[in-house]
């Protein structure tokens, strides 16, 4: 569905986007994550043919967003990080204009609106003036804009940036809905835990450079690369740690003698770590209890993004 | 089919601009305006003649002045109507959402021209029953009224796509505004000046002095810049006779209201096309 292949963009002699390679299939819902100037903004401007990447191209349903932009137009409904309304303008007016921007035919917009505002929940605000709806309001009324010509392939650059929990909870119930439609979704966020609710895959972004990308448990594993297991043993520290010790995989271990635990950190794939286990129990060593710490995203995060401030 | 010709930025712009106070306010004062100058003149006029009459000829100079003026007016409005028309929506940040519909870069910039001066053509209309008072007196001709009214529009256009143009091509309404009001001096007074600099100097200066009774010397570039003044053109309109004097003193008879007409259109077009280029400035491919 989504085919982005080499792009490049540099601002002057900035890089901000290095030789970007991703795809993401129909019906998929894909959350950017990276720290402020990523370059999460700057790829999804490229795809809402807003931008000309420097080098390389996206293809949205097959079309290139450089040469056939009024065609990926079509395709795609597109909110920005930061946007204005216009004011004098009324909730259905301000859905209206959208709607013949795209040249849908009057009578089907009458009929569209209210379904719009039913969906993001502002069915009540339908004869306000949108400058006076707050700020969560708005974000939803400018996502029913980005339906209104019913695009496949939906462009959201953080959506709930600004918003209070309670209007985040509001949004991301909407984007679920979004999902169950078929859509298929591009979402940035810096709030991590909240998109790995609601995605099917993560990509990790930073310095313009794609890090990661997967589903988001693959990405979990993908990520912490090395996890830190504990175990806890009934008697005999020192057998257990001779027999850790050995183990080509195992490094960092150090010994908790108050708590009777061994732990180390292990880089091998699951299997090894099932191997490792049907050794030790042939051992003999008398272990009843074993944790493996996952790191949870926000930590792997920071880590990849080198604890820049988000 | 009917899609084609319509255009959602223009029905927009309309509703949000005749739903506007600041519209409304801003008719009235144009009003108020053009009522005190005619009541004033009409006093003056009827107080010279001492007799309360008004005779044709003195109602004449009343429709020139009224004419001038107007297009005085018109040419002052324009640059603040159309100045921020681009501009200002990148200022709103509604600018990029604008850009990702469908609307072509052509439709969105005719539709801001369209609605801006559609506004400029409220207020022409508004000021017509001020000339019913000079028709009441006579010495005007329809013909002379269509005419002019005509070039209104054409000057409306031009400096209205000059205003749509800088809209673009500048980041900031105010930038914008002050190169558009300059464009608009330029071709309202500056031209006036380098005519007469132009004038004076193959009047006195170097220029080779013409035999009388010969053929008068031939300066195309002091005819354009008479022939591109919206002044100059207004008298010719009103005044035949001043478009002879000016072939006299310039040696170029051609028509001035074919030359402002060329210009003004060849203006428009270049404007506007740089405009619909820009539009999509960061996006190398557009129409
Ligand atoms: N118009 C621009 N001119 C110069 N630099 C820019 C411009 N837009 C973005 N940048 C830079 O490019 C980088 C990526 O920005 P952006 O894509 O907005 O990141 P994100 O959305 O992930 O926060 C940042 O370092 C930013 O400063
Ligand atoms: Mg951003």
């Amino acid at each position: 569905m989504i085919e982005i292949k080499g792009l490049t963009k540099k601002y002057g002699s900035f890089l901000a986007l290095d030789h970007f390679e991703l795809t993401v299939d129909e019906g998929v819902v894909c959350g950017f994550v990276g720290a402020n100037g990523a370059g999460k903004s700057t790829i999804f401007s490229i795809l809402a043919t807003l931008l000309s990447p420097t080098a390389g191209d996206a293809l949205i349903n097959g079309q290139s967003v450089i040469r056939e932009s009024a065609e990926v137009r079509k395709q795609i409904g597109y909110m920005p990080d930061f946007f204005g309304v216009y004011d004098q303008l009324k909730a259905d007016e301000y859905l209206d204009f959208y709607g013949a921007s795209y040249g849908i035919p009057a009578e089907k917009r009458k009929v569209l609106i209210p379904e719009l505002l039913e969906l993001v929940n502002l069915t009540d605000k339908r004869y306000e003036y949108v400058d006076l709806l707050s700020r969560g309001m708005k974000q939803r009324l400018c996502l029913a804009r980005s339906l209104i010509h019913d695009p496949k392939v939906l462009i959201l650059d953080e959506p709930a940036s600004g918003l209070d929990p309670r209007a985040r909870i509001e949004m991301r119930d909407i984007l679920r809905h979004l999902k169950s439609m078929g859509k298929t979704i591009l979402i940035s966020s810096h709030i991590l835990p909240e998109l790995a609710e609601m995605c099917d895959e993560i990509v990790v972004i930073d310095s313009g450079k794609l890090i990661a990308h997967g589903h988001v448990e693959s990405i979990q594993a993908q990520l912490q690369g090395d996890k830190r297991i504990k175990v806890k043993v009934l008697n005999r520290l020192a057998d257990a740690r001779a027999f850790f010790e050995e183990d080509p995989f195992i490094s960092g271990l150090e010994i908790l003698e108050n708590k009777q635990e061994v732990a180390f950190t292990y880089k091998g794939t699951d299997e090894d770590q099932v191997e490792l286990l049907r050794k030790a129990l042939l051992s003999n060593i008398p272990i009843y209890s074993l944790t493996v710490e996952e790191k949870d995203l926000e930590d792997v995060f920071m880590a990849i993004t080198k604890g820049v401030d988000y | 089919m009917q899609q084609r010709f319509s255009n959602p930025v223009l029905m927009k712009e309309l509703k949000l601009r005749f739903r506007t106070l600041k519209s409304f306010s801003g008719l009235m004062f144009y009003l108020f305006l053009l009522f005190i100058f005619v009541g004033g003149f009409l006093s003056v006029f009827t107080q010279f003649t001492g007799t309360g009459f008004f005779r044709p000829n003195e109602s004449f100079i009343m429709f020139a002045v009224i004419s001038i003026l107007q297009m005085a007016l018109v040419m002052f409005i324009t640059p603040g109507l159309t100045a921020g028309a681009i501009s200002s929506e990148r200022e709103k940040q509604t600018l990029n959402i604008l850009l990702t519909t469908t609307q072509s870069s052509t439709q969105i910039i005719i539709g801001k021209l369209l609605s801006s001066i559609a506004f400029l053509i409220l207020l022409l209309i508004a000021g017509l029953p001020l000339y019913s008072v000079v028709f009441l007196f006579g010495g005007v001709s329809p013909v002379q009224l269509t005419t002019i009214f005509l070039f209104y529009l054409l000057t409306i256009v031009a400096i209205g796509s000059i205003g749509i143009m800088f809209s673009t091509i500048t980041k900031r309404t105010i930038v914008s505004m002050i190169a558009t009001y300059g464009g608009m001096i330029f071709l309202g007074a500056v031209t006036a000046f380098l005519f007469f600099v132009g004038i004076s100097f193959e009047t006195f200066g170097g220029m080779p002095i013409p035999t009388s009774g010969g053929t008068p010397p031939s300066s195309p570039v002091t005819y354009f810049w008479a022939a591109i003044n919206p002044g100059a053109l207004m008298l010719t309109i009103l005044y035949p006779e001043s478009g002879t004097q000016l072939a006299n003193m310039t040696g170029i008879s051609f028509p001035v209201w074919i030359t402002y007409l060329i210009f003004y259109f060849a203006i428009t077009v270049v404007c506007l096309m740089i405009a619909i280029r820009k539009l999509r400035a960061n996006m190398k491919h557009n129409r």
